[in-house]
């Protein structure tokens, strides 16, 4: 299927990319238009500099062409005697120069308007985190981690890849059309990137310090992106969605979303098979990419959890681990990126899982208890 | 040479201050270290012919990246480049030797050891250096693996190698011309090696001082690149580009001058504008010094500095320019044979002037917002480093060999090379602007279903590429081993001091100097 699709690519890309310019840019072959005023102006900027390109290109190969055909040795042509010419030399120079300038002054008028953050009407904070994203609704004090829900067996090749394989979210970042949104971006760790080509939008997260950008949507829809910047060892594994809805729609998600938040059931004692089942869950998303799937995880930096002195243990070093981390390796702390239903599933599910038959249930009140404990 | 024992033969290449010994020591190294790093670049294509993890998990995709990198830029384009001023520069100016012979004997000699050592650290506990050639802080700092402080100590050794050599090269061409070669009528390879050696002093001890301010940073409790501390990660990018842009340039005008060799002598005509050519290398190399922050346009650096850093980009085209037009207009009119080191020169002009093309689109920062971090910037920099400077070097050993080893080579292998490393480069770096445009990021060891396609293109093409490689090895093999003899002169429109000396070049060579009209 992939070998068919790429003859017909093939020779679209010799019929189109030569010939049909129309084709060549509306194609997935060519940077997307995008649908922001900013990522249109890209858009325009760049095909106006690619035909620059092309038309240099073309005159300069051109003559060389004709000079490999008809200026050969072999068909007896003697060689002129030429070899310097002022005005020519000056002209070569004085030329590309004028065509910079004019090139200059369409991108430096984008890249003004690109800076402009003035006047937004709301902000959204994105921090990168190895290796998933953070979004913070600054006015409707809202905010949750978005992590790739695209499932390891699929990355391992056990089950069919669908059809956002890596491109796919648990919660994407939802944001209105039509509104001027500013964007903060930083990052709790190493520097990531945050780009959704179809928004024009990419910005580095640097940890310290918040850079701006600013986003204005025209069309409702799903639009989906990466981090580009290498990040470590799952820089590949953390996309960007973005789901812009009406003005209406948008309003429904704020309190939908707000709603969700206040219907959870803080004093729940949860029964072991439901801690299991959400902990198979979102082990798979937090903890998988490096402890695996089977608990066996990779080589040394990410030690087997299967059979381990750590899940095998005393319970509060487990839960303590896994709430703070381990300072100098990649195990991180998920207390603030997890809700205590989460970190009581994940504990339990460790203890219980590949034949770690300890029996332990970690109750939710449990991990609230030493969060408190933490505070005071 | 006879030898007493096989000691002996081994202490002759330890022990060496011989220009011609140094120069075969360096290309030797780099050849090796082509087809580690060649090796290196297969196993990330066969990773990504598809989608999913194949053989290779994350961790270890990230050690090739960084690995790859490396040993190209450092290990293969520099050192052979140096091989090539080694061998040639004191034959094309007509000195007896490099001015420092002995220094020139360690700024070869370390450089076994600082691969030794950057490449032990794949066989360490922990993994090797996982942060891509570029190493940005914090991943390499505070987030670096141990093995990190190995690959700091061999980044110092190399640059320590390559600051020796640049010395060296600049005392022996001001120093030992012979009699009558005016600067203005040094040959523009030697030009070209004399700018390149200026960079390198200029850059590598500001490289040296971002790997051990990262060192202290890991280990004695600065913050120079950690903002907890006061410090900032952006600091370190300003530092790596300040060394990092001018070292593109170290990279590629060497291969400038090796090609302004080749095409005036296959088109049996004077290279067009010697002087303006010189003039152009002197201000590229002026202008890579006001140029770095274009790698950090995402970053968050200002409007004021995103302009002047646009501009100053896009004023590199002009020089860049005049030098691809000098070049066609040497071919125009010109009388031309296609031998294979003038294949690999016009593949050179051909391919680099698409590369640099692709860098003007880039220096557009609306458009590099899309473009950067992306395959499409992949597909730039291969471009100007494969089939620009790394075919430059493969002309230029093709053009030289007959005169280093008294025998020509095999023209028939050398035009099968050159034509399937033409195809497989392609085949390899083209369909990465596809990629990049449609949205691919670089570095990322798996990816969405719609990059399939051009992924396995490109990863047929680099297996082209790469055991098409091997033909230059058997050729080089054979050709030191026997072969047609070449004359003096080599080829019929050879100009220059090197091709008065007989075939092979003696041991020691222009011991009386000669007189040049
Ligand atoms: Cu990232």
């Amino acid at each position: 299927m992939a070998l068919r699709g790429l003859f017909k690519k093939l020779t679209f890309i010799v019929g189109g990319f030569c010939f049909f310019p129309a084709l060549y840019a509306e194609s997935a072959l060519n940077m997307p238009r995008g649908v922001t005023p900013v990522s249109r102006d890209i858009f325009d900027l760049h095909m106006l500099i690619f035909w620059v390109c092309v038309v240099i290109g073309i005159i300069v190969f051109a003559i060389m062409l004709y000079a490999i055909i008809f200026h050969r040795k072999s068909r007896g042509y003697k060689a002129a005697k030429f070899h310097d010419h002022i005005t020519v030399e000056l002209a070569w120079v004085i030329v590309p120069f004028i065509i910079l300038v004019l090139m200059a002054i369409p991108a430096s008028k984008v890249l003004i308007k690109m800076n402009d953050t003035n006047h937004t009407d709301q902000t959204v904070k994105i921090t990168g985190y190895q290796w998933k994203w953070r979004y913070d609704y600054l006015k409707e004090d809202i905010g949750f981690f978005s992590n790739l829900s695209t499932p390891q067996a699929q990355i391992q090749g056990k089950e069919p890849k669908g059809p956002y394989y890596l491109l796919e979210v648990d919660k994407p970042l939802v944001l209105p059309i039509k509104q001027k949104i500013r964007l903060l971006v930083t990052s709790n760790d190493v520097i990531h990137s945050w780009w959704v080509p179809q928004l024009g939008v990419k910005r580095d997260a640097v940890p310290g310090f918040i850079h701006e950008s600013w986003v204005y949507i025209d069309e409702p829809g799903i639009y989906r992106g990466q981090c580009t910047e290498l990040c470590g060892i799952n820089h590949g594994f953390m996309p960007v969605v973005v789901e812009a809805l009406t003005q209406a729609d948008y309003d429904k998600w704020i309190t939908g979303h707000k709603q969700q938040a206040q219907q959870a059931q803080p004093d729940k004692t949860w029964t072991k098979e439901e801690l299991m089942t959400l902990g198979e869950k979102s082990y798979g998303t937090y903890c998988a990419v490096c402890h695996q799937v089977n608990g066996e995880g990779m080589g040394d930096i990410y030690p087997a959890l299967k059979k381990s002195k750590i899940a095998l243990g005393p319970i509060k070093k487990h839960i303590d681990l896994v709430l703070h981390g381990v300072q100098g390796t990649a195990m991180q702390g998920f207390i603030d990126q997890l809700t205590d239903d989460e970190l009581a599933a994940i504990i339990t599910f460790e203890r219980n899982a590949w034949g770690n038959d300890t029996g332990d249930a970690v109750q939710p009140s449990d991990i609230r208890k030493l969060r408190k404990g933490d505070e005071s | 040479m006879e030898y007493a024992n096989p000691w002996q033969r081994i202490m002759r290449w330890v022990t060496t201050t011989n220009h011609k010994d140094i120069g075969t020591l360096y290309l030797m190294l780099s050849l090796v270290m082509l087809f580690i790093g060649g090796g290196m670049a297969l196993i990330i294509r066969g990773e990504l012919f598809m989608p999913g993890q194949q053989f290779i998990d994350p961790s270890f995709y990230n050690q090739m990246i960084t690995l790859h990198g490396l040993i190209m830029v450092f290990g293969v384009i520099m050192p052979a480049f140096v091989g090539l001023a080694n061998w040639q520069i004191p034959m094309m100016i007509g000195a007896p030797d490099m001015a420092l012979p002995r220094m020139n004997n360690w700024s070869f000699w370390i450089l076994p050891f600082a691969f030794t050592i950057l490449i032990s650290t794949l066989f360490m506990n922990g993994p090797a250096p996982n942060f891509g050639w570029t190493f940005y802080a914090p991943l390499s700092t505070t987030y670096g693996p141990p093995s990190t402080d190995f690959f700091i100590f061999a980044v110092h050794l190399m640059g320590l190698s390559s600051i020796m050599g640049a010395i060296n090269i600049i005392a022996t061409i001001l120093n030992l011309r012979a009699p009558g070669m005016r600067m203005m009528k040094l040959p523009i390879f030697v030009w070209s090696w004399l700018i390149t050696a200026f960079l390198l002093i200029a850059v590598m001890p500001v490289l040296a001082g971002a790997v051990t301010m990262m060192l202290t940073d890991r280990h004695f409790g600065t913050s120079f690149f950690n903002a907890a501390g006061g410090g900032d990660p952006l600091l370190f990018q300003h530092i790596f580009w300040f060394f990092g842009h001018p070292e593109v340039y170290i990279m590629i005008l060497p291969a400038f001058g090796v090609v302004s060799q080749i095409i005036p002598t296959f088109s049996r005509k004077k290279l067009f504008g010697y002087g303006s050519m010189v003039a152009a290398i002197a201000v590229i190399a002026f202008l890579s010094f006001l140029v770095w922050a274009h790698h950090m346009f995402v970053s968050g650096i200002s409007l004021g500095a995103e302009l002047f850093f646009m501009y100053s980009t896009m004023l590199i085209a002009v020089p860049t320019g005049v030098k691809v037009f000098n070049w066609v207009t040497t071919m125009f009119r010109g009388s031309l044979s296609f031998e294979t080191p003038m294949l690999f020169a016009v593949g050179f002009v051909v391919l680099f002037t698409i590369g640099g093309l692709s860098g003007l689109m880039l220096s557009i920062v609306p458009a590099d917002f899309q473009y950067h971090d992306t395959y499409f910037v992949v597909a730039h920099f291969h471009y100007v480093l494969v089939p620009g400077a790394l075919f430059g070097i493969l002309a230029g050993v093709y053009f030289w060999i007959p005169k280093w080893t008294g025998h020509m080579y095999n023209e028939a292998m050398g035009k099968w090379h050159f034509w399937l490393s033409v195809i497989g480069v392609n085949v390899t770096f083209f369909p990465m602007h596809f990629l990049g445009l449609a949205g691919m990021p670089r570095r990322v060891p798996d990816y969405a279903l719609q990059f399939t396609d051009f992924n396995m293109v490109a990863t047929v093409g680099a297996v082209i590429f790469g055991f098409s490689q091997l033909l230059f090895l058997v050729n080089i093999i054979k050709t030191i081993r026997g072969g047609k003899p070449a004359t003096d002169e080599v080829w019929e429109g050879a100009e220059g001091l090197e091709w008065t000396i007989p075939s092979p070049a003696p041991y020691h060579t222009f011991q009386t100097p000669p007189e040049v009209r």
